[in-house]
């Protein structure tokens, strides 16, 4: 079964040294490096920040609204995402847990991606 | 078999568990599972009075739930589809011959069954109301009167657990042995819960709803043969039969609240005792105490002297010390406090309790102003006292122990009558 893992990072307020995220980027390849050996790997990206969030929506007319900003006005925001193919939750969250998304104050929440019967 | 009606439904509650918990091992599906154990069930009512109760009774039910879930998905193409989807074991294609299963031969899967009811990705509520479906038997009403809730509302809290169970695949399968530092607390804290809930309840006009003591014994009893090695299911199980050995004491002919400092002690428990304080030496013997085994430790030292005066109250002390280490909480500094102020007297105790003031995880409940009114009652302070005893009375949801809390603002502001 198929899981994205959507990362929730708090953005700082001020772009963090790149010495600084050294130790980030290491442990994300370290973390992409496991999930293509272990054959688990469906897809993954990691996302531009909140200043770069763009949001669309459509009312019933077929008017276009267009505005600045994310979706939601929270402290956290999406930062990048993983999809996995593993035999079940359980396994999911162990990836989950491995991930440096999780971990330094992040969160990561788990969703099994909707399957339909072929045919 | 028995004859008796209640005598047939124990075995039945018994026998369920282990053929349901049997059944979702090779369908991977809840529901099915749930619809032909009750089927299979169901037959056995049926032909066991006229024909005999089988040889093999589990192994019998099992063939026989597993021939009506062929039937089921023979009928039911689309259900068959999506189940396919899940990638069931093959044991659904193909079931086995009804000769060629012994009783022995049908392994006792439930610890699978725990570790899915009692999965963090569900909440709570409905982690406590699946283990006594699933594990313990009982049917939604029943789970429903228990938890003092609608039917209605506890159906669709069941609903929605077992749909996240099948549309996240949440596995029926047990932790590996590096896991179960992880994920066995999860299990004990609902058993204990539903302990609790029964011991201590929350609400309504019982101080204990029995029922839910004895299932909580039962399922933590069934836990402990499949777990054996596991210290800390020992200690939950010493802790609720030394808890529960208290139990006809705890409660006057009125049905009001006694106080273990009045309670009469030849009314306790002496096998639940026994047994407990058994389980309380496996729990605390080899390794780091965990928090359940020094609890029990804890309610030994209680029933095993004679009064509160005899108690080995810095032996307590000591263990609330350990338990505020390896599980720090308000409700652990409180009883800490407690057994400090027995130990040393109500001011040393009132001092801690101050301390506790602030603590928001004690907010809306009436623990601590009870405790901070008791301490002020025997310092002679009669008049904080009563201002405290009217704070507990505010907060407190269970009828007995407002009583309690009534008879001794009575009793502090003269009011007549004693408890």
């Amino acid at each position: 079964m198929k899981y994205m893992l959507l990362i929730y990072v708090t953005e700082p307020a001020t772009a963090p040294d790149p010495a600084a995220m050294a130790p980030m980027m290491e442990a994300y390849e370290n973390f992409n490096k496991a999930v293509a050996e272990a054959g688990v790997w469906i897809s993954g990206d990691a996302l531009q920040g909140r200043a770069t969030a763009t949001t669309v929506r459509v009312d019933d007319d077929g008017a276009r609204l267009v505005t600045d900003g994310p979706f939601a006005e929270t402290r956290e925001i999406l930062g990048g995402y993983y999809v996995l193919d593993v035999p079940d939750l359980d396994s999911a969250l162990d990836w989950a847990a491995r991930c440096p998304g999780s971990q330094n104050g992040g969160t990561i929440e788990v969703r099994p991606l909707h399957e339909f019967p072929a045919g | 078999m028995p004859d008796d009606v209640a005598g047939v439904e124990a075995v039945f509650r018994e026998e369920h568990g282990r053929l349901l918990a049997t059944l979702v091992r090779g369908f991977g599906d809840l529901d099915l599972a749930e619809e032909v154990a009750a089927d299979a069930i169901e037959a056995a009512l049926v032909h066991w009075p006229c024909d005999g109760v089988p040889r093999r009774p589990g192994a019998w039910l099992v063939t026989t739930a597993r021939r009506k879930a062929v039937d089921r998905l023979r009928r039911d193409q689309a259900y068959a589809a999506r189940l396919a989807l899940l990638c069931a074991d093959a044991e659904r294609a193909d079931p086995a011959p009804a000769t060629a299963l012994d009783d022995e031969d049908v392994p006792d899967e439930r610890l699978r069954l725990f570790f899915a009811c009692c999965h963090p990705a569900l909440p709570m509520e409905a982690r406590t109301a699946l283990t006594l479906r699933c594990l313990g038997g009982m049917d939604t009403p029943e789970v429903a009167r228990l938890f003092l809730v609608p039917t209605a509302t506890m159906a669709q809290r069941i609903v929605r657990a077992k749909r996240k169970i099948r549309d996240v695949r949440i596995p029926f399968r047990v932790p590996a042995a590096d896991e179960l530092a992880d994920r066995l607390p999860g299990v004990l804290r609902v058993l204990y819960l539903v302990f609790t809930e029964g011991y201590a309840a929350g609400s309504g006009p019982g101080l204990q709803r029995l029922d839910l003591v004895d299932e909580a014994v039962r399922l933590t009893r069934i836990l402990l043969r499949l777990l054996p090695e596991q210290r800390e299911v020992a200690g939950l199980l010493a802790l609720m039969l030394l808890v529960d050995a208290r139990r006809a004491a705890r409660v006057d002919d009125g049905g009001r609240l006694v106080l273990l400092a009045d309670q009469d002690r030849a009314r306790w428990d002496r096998d639940r005792i026994e047994e407990g304080r058994a389980l309380v030496v496996r729990a605390l013997t080899g390794g780091d105490p965990g928090p359940y085994g020094v609890q029990a430790a804890i309610a030994a030292l209680h029933v095993e002297a004679a009064d509160v005066e005899t108690t080995d109250w810095p032996q307590i002390v000591a263990l609330y010390d350990v338990l505020g280490r390896i599980a720090p909480s308000p409700s652990v500094a409180l009883n800490r406090a407690v057994a400090v102020a027995m130990r040393d007297g109500p001011a040393a105790g009132l001092t801690l309790l101050d301390d506790l003031r602030d603590e928001p995880r004690l907010q809306g409940a009436h623990l601590l102003p009870a405790a901070r009114a008791d301490l002020l009652r025997r310092l002679g302070r009669a008049e904080e006292a009563a201002a405290e005893y009217r704070a507990a009375l505010e907060l407190v949801g269970n009828d007995a122990e407002r009583d309690y809390l009534r008879g001794r603002l009575d009793e502090v502001t003269g009011a007549g009558r004693t408890p």
